[in-house]
């Protein structure tokens, strides 16, 4: 061992690892994934367990004229039923707003509709059964008297106030920003050249295998409450389970079994759990909540509809001057709490034209109510809008000055030596790698290749295309975020470490697992930290009664956040367990060391004392210790980024397609995706991060909407009618890395879990227009559904 | 309203099991719930994703799309047996291996389906692969690392029945 381990890892030529971290590791806790032997919400058994449905509205917009539940209640097995105003004696209501989003406003949410409905799907009335069949049985025979009102599903009409949903607020506008750098109209006056084009993203949703499911167990003796959640922020849900319900926060525990996939769909606050939770303390019993596919569609949070119109302005030689957007997004009657339904539409505004180098941009927009589900912050948040319109107007711009896609990317990417970076917009950048993850993407899929058999490949009538798709993108995501606007969501989380009697060392860490891997690079920066085997780390997340206080697992801040936190717990570990080996061996503290298991010697990496013996002595032998000497073989760190709002990575990815001109289907052919998420701790899991996020970006691009109609009525709310991508349909992806590590941590990592969603459906887009290009065609609606297609070439 | 419940009589994962049901109920929620067989998942309760996928009778089935009382005097398979048995133990360890599952819900449906495709095609290509899965739902992997898996199974089965052969 040498002095390097003291220093920080990311000096010139130093690396964290002793072994553990940068290794393609398997994950411990996937072995009982393997054997249906992990425990999801819905596999928990309790005593006296009650089940809980809802009987939803199935109005999109309706007066609730009145309710008869007597029928219900005298069915089999059922406990008790309630309506909104019941709930509301235990349960208060939010209001989605947040102070940085200046203006934005929404009414307030109560668990059950009150006196009307907003949305198809929104929860009415609960009915508590001893089993889920039983309560079920008597959701048929409530009867509700409705009232329909006029519904509202356009965004055009929603932005003109016709009519205007929630007559209090005046109009029907949520949220509105606007970012303007000055004399844009005259820039664009003066440019060479001016390329606009509106794209239309259709609403989908996360499609989580396990649907949301809450188990609350209320106990009357002690006034408490402990909830088992599938959710990715638990002590956020517990401070607002605490206070909505008004039980000490003391009282409450939220526990996060394995979670079947979450990706953003499970961090918000749902009226129906938040029900679930007050029933448990009216009936006095455990409640379950496990949503079925079909009310998932309608009460899971949607994403992504937006209208966005785009201008780029450039000079003859292909120099990007400005850019100037407008997007317009509906959000559904209610701003979700408590992140709000604001930050997808501010993301857009931040994040467009975020690749390239340019002075001037100007941005309006404008997120509205309207009379479809709620939608909120669904993995990539706003990047898959931003990117897309982006790449779009890129690729048209290049194609307009008959310059190649590649050609006209590498004269405006901000050059790699530029960092530290700031648009005029006021987004600022550490460092990042365009050019470097460029050379790589075109060296990965063999650009030149790929041209001369598109080339080839039209010669026979056959229709092949190549995308790129330039990205940032934000992770690690600092105070900045949420809570300079008052929202109680910790930016900051922790991690305790404590050595075993042993040997083993014990993690205990805020942020959650949901098969991302969070658990297991986790215990690789452990042991690298300490000084000890991966097989000798156990991991603990997910309980806010043993946890550190944190945030969880969402914006792409896992392992970088909650990484620090453990590399920093790691260290200061090890500081302790050579104050006590010092002790015991009675000997220069700076003569040892910790490797594989044991102190060492630092000069010969002689083994000297075994951290199982080191444990023993300090446990069970303290008595053998000097006097004085207490050892502290448990340490808890904590760790916030402070110097950036957010550490933006960034990326590029490829697509190459087959579009069937006949049929409008599109064949995927390749996908390469190059992405610098700094410090990468475990590539196999950093990939299948990866690769899993392009398909759900492959998804959007391809397939997935939530299509509703004038009636405010979804009309593919099932597995069956919504198209999710399946293997058959989906290429191998092709990953690779760069790595520049952030210096605002030890660690260097940043996130990258956002990325593949966030830069696919731009890269497919736009290589299905440079397929259809000979054609004269082109497609800026998404999902690019065959119709879509056969539209854009004239044929239907 | 529910009709009265009917007794059935079937083997799972090798244990005679005799229960009185409700005509109505699915498989998979006998399984999960009667005998706490949690192993099995529900995902859609419409046929669509796959991961409540069990075997009877040797057969893979949608366990959400038949009912228990339709397993009576059969032989009914799950994860949990599969598991024990060992019979699809390397396909597991490659699954481990290759990471070939995140949230791991669609998993035990998914190993069920992909042990199917070892039994009856071993020279299994890539593609055909891709099209045996693809009545299964992952949305976390992206699917090229269950394809690896699956695809290094049959390889180390066909070279272990190559040398057994030999």
């Amino acid at each position: 061992m040498t002095a390097r381990d003291e220093l920080p890892v990311q000096g010139e030529h130093q690396t964290l690892s002793r072994g553990h971290v940068g290794r393609a590791d398997p994950r411990p806790n996937a072995k009982r994934l393997l054997q249906g032997r992990g425990v999801y919400i819905d596999d928990l058994r309790l005593p006296r367990l009650a089940h809980v449905v809802f009987v939803r509205s199935p109005h999109a917009h309706a007066r609730i004229v009145s309710i008869d539940s007597s029928r219900a209640r005298r069915s089999p097995g059922i406990i008790a039923v309630f309506d909104g105003p019941a709930i509301a004696q235990v349960c208060k209501p939010w209001v989605g707003v947040l102070g940085h989003l200046k203006g934005i406003r929404s009414p307030t949410q109560y668990p059950l509709a009150m006196e009307r409905a907003c949305w198809q799907g929104e929860p009415v009335v609960a009915i508590v059964g001893e089993t889920r069949a039983e309560a079920e049985d008597a959701r048929d025979l409530v009867e509700i008297q409705w009232e329909p009102l006029p519904v509202l599903v356009d965004m055009e009409a929603a932005l003109a106030g016709l009519p205007v949903l929630h007559p209090e607020l005046g109009d029907n506008i949520c949220f509105e920003r606007t970012v303007d750098t000055g004399d844009i109209d005259a820039i664009f006056a003066a440019a060479d050249l001016v390329v606009e084009e509106t794209f239309h993203f259709g609403r989908h949703t996360g499609v989580c295998p396990e649907g949301r499911a809450i188990l609350a167990d209320y106990n009357p003796a002690e006034h408490s409450l402990t909830v088992h959640h599938a959710t990715q922020a638990p002590h956020m849900i517990h401070d607002i389970l605490a206070r909505h319900l008004d039980i000490p926060e003391a009282n409450v525990r939220v526990i996060c079994h394995d979670v079947g996939g979450a990706y953003g769909i499970k961090v918000h606050v749902y009226p129906d759990e938040m029900c679930t939770a007050a029933v448990s303390m009216l009936v006095r019993r455990p409640v379950k909540f496990q949503a079925d596919r079909m009310e998932s569609f309608v009460s899971d949070i949607h994403a992504r509809e937006h209208k966005a119109t785009v201008r780029l302005a450039a000079t003859r030689d292909g120099r990007i001057l400005g850019f100037d957007l407008r997007d317009l997004t509906a959000i559904g009657p209610y701003s979700v709490y408590p992140r709000t339904s604001g930050i997808e539409g501010n993301q857009v505004v931040n994040l467009t034209g975020g690749p390239y180098r340019h002075s001037h941009y100007r941005a309006r927009m404008h997120a509205v109510f309207t009379n479809k589900n709620v939608t909120c912050q669904y993995r990539a948040v706003g990047h898959p809008i931003a990117v897309a319109i982006t790449e779009g107007i890129v690729d048209l711009a290049a194609q307009r000055l008959s310059i190649d896609p590649v050609e006209f990317r590498r004269r405006n990417l901000i050059p790699d030596d530029a960092y530290p970076y700031a648009f005029p917009s006021g987004i600022r950048f550490e460092k990042l790698s365009h050019h470097q993850c460029l050379d790589k993407l075109l060296e990965l899929m063999d650009y030149e290749a790929l041209r001369a058999d598109q080339a080839r490949a039209r010669e026979r009538g056959c229709y092949r295309g190549i995308g790129l798709a330039a990205m940032i993108e934000v992770t690690n995501p600092s105070a900045a975020f949420y809570g300079v606007g008052g929202a109680r969501i910790s930016s900051q989380d922790g991690a305790t470490l404590r050595l075993e009697p042993t040997g083993a060392l014990t993690v205990l860490c805020s942020v959650t697992e949901q098969g991302q891997g969070t658990e297991t690079v986790f215990a690789q920066i452990a042991a690298d930290t300490v000084g000890v085997s991966m097989d000798k780390v156990r991991v603990i997340t997910g309980d806010t009664a043993t946890t550190p206080y944190g945030g969880g697992t969402w914006g792409s801040r896992g392992a970088g956040i909650g990484g620090e936190a453990v590399l920093q717990s790691g260290r200061a570990l090890r500081a302790n367990i050579l104050d006590a080996a010092a002790a015991i061996l009675a000997c220069d503290r700076a003569t040892l060391d910790v490797a594989d298991d044991a102190v060492i010697d630092r000069l010969t990496l002689r083994s000297l004392l075994t951290l199982a013996e080191l444990g023993r002595s300090c446990y069970y032998r303290p008595d053998t210790l000097p006097a004085g000497f207490q050892s502290e073989l448990m340490v808890t760190r904590h760790y916030v980024p402070r110097d950036y709002a957010f550490a933006f990575t960034n990326g590029i990815q490829a697509s190459w397609v087959e579009v069937d001109i006949d049929t409008g289907f599109v064949k995927l052919l390749g996908h390469w995706c190059v992405e610098d998420c700094g410090t990468v701790i475990n590539p196999l899991l950093v990939d299948e991060q990866l690769r899993g996020g392009v398909v759900q970006g492959l998804g959007a691009a391809l397939f997935e909407e939530c299509r509703y109609d004038q009636e405010g009525q979804m009309l593919n709310a099932q597995l069956g009618d919504y198209l999710v991508p399946m293997a058959g349909e989906m290429p191998d992806i092709v990953c690779g890395h760069v790595q520049t590590p952030t210096r605002t941590s030890e660690l260097g990592a940043k996130g990258a879990g956002e990325a593949g969603t966030a830069g696919a459906p731009a890269a497919v887009m736009n290589a299905i227009n440079d397929a259809l290009a000979p054609l004269a065609a082109r497609v800026t609606v998404q999902p690019f559904t065959p119709e879509r297609i056969l539209a854009a070439l004239g044929r239907v | 309203m529910p009709l009265p419940e009917a007794e059935i009589c079937l083997t799972v994962n090798g244990q005679v099991v005799r229960k009185r049901v409700e005509p109505r109920q699915h498989l998979v929620d006998f399984l999960r719930e009667a005998l706490d067989l949690t192993g099995s998942h529900l995902g859609c309760e419409h046929g669509v994703c796959g991961a409540c996928t069990v075997r009877v009778d040797g057969r893979i089935v949608r366990g959400c799309l038949m009912l228990a009382v339709q397993a009576d005097g059969r032989s009914v398979e799950t994860i949990e047996g599969v598991s024990d048995s060992g019979e699809l133990a390397d396909l597991q360890h490659a699954f481990h291996q290759r990471n070939a599952l995140q949230c791991g819900f669609c998993t035990p449906g998914m190993l069920l389906c992909a042990g199917e495709l070892l039994a009856t095609s071993p020279s299994a290509t890539r593609e055909e692969i891709r099209e045996h899965i693809s009545g299964n739902y992952c949305r976390c992997t992206g699917y090229q690392a269950i394809v690896d898996a699956i695809e290094t199974t049959l390889a180390s089965r066909r070279a272990t029945a190559g040398a057994s052969e030999a």
